[in-house]
């Protein structure tokens, strides 16, 4: 299968973290980690601000003294403060390289991509508001550049940035800055924040502790041994030449020495509009939405919890049946990944043998029904010693890349798609072993899938695998496409293990007689 | 999984080098060296395209009070036509038109040019109305410019063109 050239840089990108740092690879937690450099820049602001004074004559003052007096505190955080919100911005940038690459931006996911481009222009515009409160060169050029560019909306009246030139700035411009960066943009950024998450359950805002021990000790080095500083204060009378640019923040101000304000906002607002299609851009056809079949349905609300999309709701009864709840699927919202059917009790293979099974909740491209029939046949056809049946995931390697003669590669829409009993079923009717696969470990492309599959074996989510079912003959190793030789071998090591076990077995039988 | 704390470490360097790099290079020169910004800046509305006229006792009297007023002024107003002149060459030149519906808003100039420090002899010309050919506003000033000096062109009716 070929790997899309952006992804194959991605997964080696993966890849290079997951021996570094395991599951506490940054690229897993790039969202959570944003929300914990925000909470630095919050922390370090609000004691920046005890010692700030918002006036045309004593910002700088005041900056300075926090930044040299204080070096020691005042300093130390001013640093974390401005590196801390370049991280975020690094997150974020590497957040949507990361769902564009793996292609987790379309159909039910468009929401959150839509969402989550303006809130990009919202952290830098906060760091904008935060780079004039310095009050020096620096803020200078930018005061007018961000003047420049209000003046070209056709919603101002007269020139912003001929203040900037008549020495019309009072405290009073402060006085709104400090708003704006302090109280009116955090509000905005956080309400935009819920908007963006909105469609999504289980949502986690805190990176692992090792992950966030590790960036607070990283950014606490970089301030010490590059602290923040400021450039000469702000002089309106001469221009700015020479300056330190935060390209996190600022890189749009050197367009305007080239261009004019309006083409830069053609130029923003251009790609800001692209960024936002791209979910819709081919247009794809979505897989059908789970539906739920309230004849088997006895409203456990396991789904509910399971899904990661929001997608399910429960409300009461609508069939008069005794039970009290019952579920129902907003197709808008579901992604198709299956997770809820692998949740339902009723996806059961023992159930109905002899007529076709009926699960409370299924999938119309890939039924349980289709599943059962699926792996009995496929058990049927392997030959051999050990015979093994390989679970896998439409997102993850391709697991009927592994078919011989003694082993079976069945791919389902999710891992989290397989019902815990399939396992069973498949180990009581003839297959020695059974591999589960998926995407990576610690990663899923439908956010919980491998999560909620692992918990579910190991007996620490429902339906759990029963107690009783030899652990021994199942493994669980999860790949991307490129993982072809971490797949095999793992595949290899667990047929070793079953060789292992069938001749021990074989022994027992023969003491017996 | 397992973890690799050596690396890790690596990583947090790769990672905050970077961040410390981009948080401050490489450094940008807006202006530069040797060079000055002449920046010609003012807010103008332009004179009325046809003059106002002056309303008659008896056209006054046919009006209701609140309406009654000496003068009666046609909206449209001229656009504005401003060039600068540095050494005898053009600088900066535009024609603004009025904003509004009607034609009758004032005009927002804003231009700026870099030019290279030293003497410079400047001739700043604006014709706002268009019943008056020609400039009927001319001002001309020699000023010594130092590197990265900003010179600012401002206009009053009052005073007209003034170099601060």
């Amino acid at each position: 299968m070929q790997v899309p050239p952006l992804k194959r840089i991605y997964l080696a990108l993966e890849n290079w973290f997951n021996y570094s740092f395991g599951s506490w690879n940054p690229l897993y937690h790039l969202g959570t980690l944003t929300f914990f450099f925000f909470w630095v820049v919050l922390i370090s602001g609000i004691y920046l601000f005890i010692f700030f004074h918002g006036s045309l004559d004593g910002a700088y003052a005041s900056v300075d003294r926090i930044t040299h007096a204080q070096w020691y505190a005042g300093g130390i955080m001013r640093s974390l403060h401005r590196y801390a919100s370049d991280a975020a911005v690094g997150c974020i940038l590497l957040h949507m390289f990361r769902e564009f690459a793996l292609d987790r931006h379309h159909g039910a996911r468009w929401y959150s991509w839509f969402t989550g481009v303006p809130l990009l222009w919202m952290v830098v515009t906060l760091g904008i508001t935060g780079y004039w409160l310095v009050w020096d060169r620096l803020a200078q050029y930018i005061a007018i550049g961000s003047a420049h560019l209000m003046d070209a909306l056709p919603i101002f009246f007269g020139s912003m940035a001929r203040n900037f030139l008549e020495g019309a700035l009072s405290d009073r411009f402060f006085i709104l800055i400090e708003f704006l960066h302090l109280l009116g943009q955090p509000m905005l950024l956080v309400f935009a924040l819920w908007f963006h998450v909105r469609r999504l359950s289980n949502v986690s805002i805190n990176p692992p502790r090792g992950l966030a021990v590790g960036s607070l000790l990283a950014l606490l080095a970089l301030s010490i041994v590059k602290p923040a500083t400021s450039h000469e204060p702000a002089d309106l009378t001469t221009v700015p030449q020479l300056f330190n640019l935060d390209w996190f923040y600022l890189n749009i101000y050197p367009l305007l020495d080239y261009w004019s304000a309006g083409q830069v906002w053609v130029l923003t607002i251009g790609i800001t509009l692209l960024l936002m299609l791209l979910p819709w851009l081919p247009p794809r056809k979505a897989g059908p939405a789970a539906v739920v079949d309230l004849d088997y349905c006895d409203g456990c609300k396991q789904c509910f919890y399971d899904c990661p999309f929001d997608a399910i709701s429960v409300q009461a009864r609508s069939d008069g049946r005794a039970h009290e709840h019952e579920v129902t699927v907003e197709p808008a919202l579901c992604a198709a990944c299956g997770i809820c059917v692998g949740a339902c009790h009723s996806s059961n293979p023992f159930r109905m043998a002899d007529k076709e099974l009926k699960s409370g909740i299924d999938m119309p491209q890939l039924p349980v029904q289709a599943l059962r029939e699926k792996t009995k046949s496929r058990l049927a056809a392997l030959e051999g010693k050990i015979k093994i049946l390989v679970f896998g995931c439409e997102h993850g390697f391709d697991v009927t890349r592994l078919d011989s003669r003694e082993t079976a590669g069945i791919t389902l829409l999710c891992s989290g798609m397989l019902p815990p009993t399939l396992i069973e079923y498949a180990l009581r009717n003839g297959a020695d072993g059974v591999m589960v696969s998926g995407c990576r470990h610690a990663d899923c492309y439908f956010r919980f899938g491998n999560r909620w599959m692992e918990q579910r074996l190991a007996g620490e989510r429902p339906p759990v695998l029963r107690s009783r079912v030899d652990r021994r003959r199942i493994t669980i190793q999860g790949g991307a496409e490129t993982d072809q030789d971490v797949v095999e071998a793992a595949l290899a090591r667990f047929r070793e293990r079953l060789s292992g076990l069938v001749e021990s077995e074989d022994d027992g039988k023969g003491e017996d007689r | 999984m397992r973890r690799n704390y050596a690396l890790q470490a690596l990583n947090y360097l790769i990672f905050m080098a970077l961040i410390g790099y981009f948080s401050t290079s490489p450094a940008y020169r807006h202006l530069p060296e040797g060079e000055a910004l002449v920046v010609l800046a003012f807010s103008h509305a332009g004179q009325h395209v046809e003059p106002c006229k002056q309303v008659s006792a008896e056209e006054l009297a046919k009006l209701p009070p609140n309406m009654r007023r000496p003068t009666e002024c046609p909206r449209a107003r001229s656009p504005i036509k401003v060039e600068l002149l540095m050494d005898g060459e053009p600088l900066l030149k535009t024609v603004a038109e009025p904003p509004g519906l009607f034609g009758d808003g004032g005009v927002d100039i804003f231009l700026d040019a870099t030019v290279p420090a030293g003497k410079h002899h400047f001739v700043v010309r604006m014709n706002d109305s268009v019943r008056v050919k020609g400039y009927n506003y001319t001002y001309e000033q020699t000023v010594e410019l130092k590197p990265a000096q900003l010179l600012f062109i401002d206009f009053n009716p009052e005073q007209g063109f003034i170099f601060k």
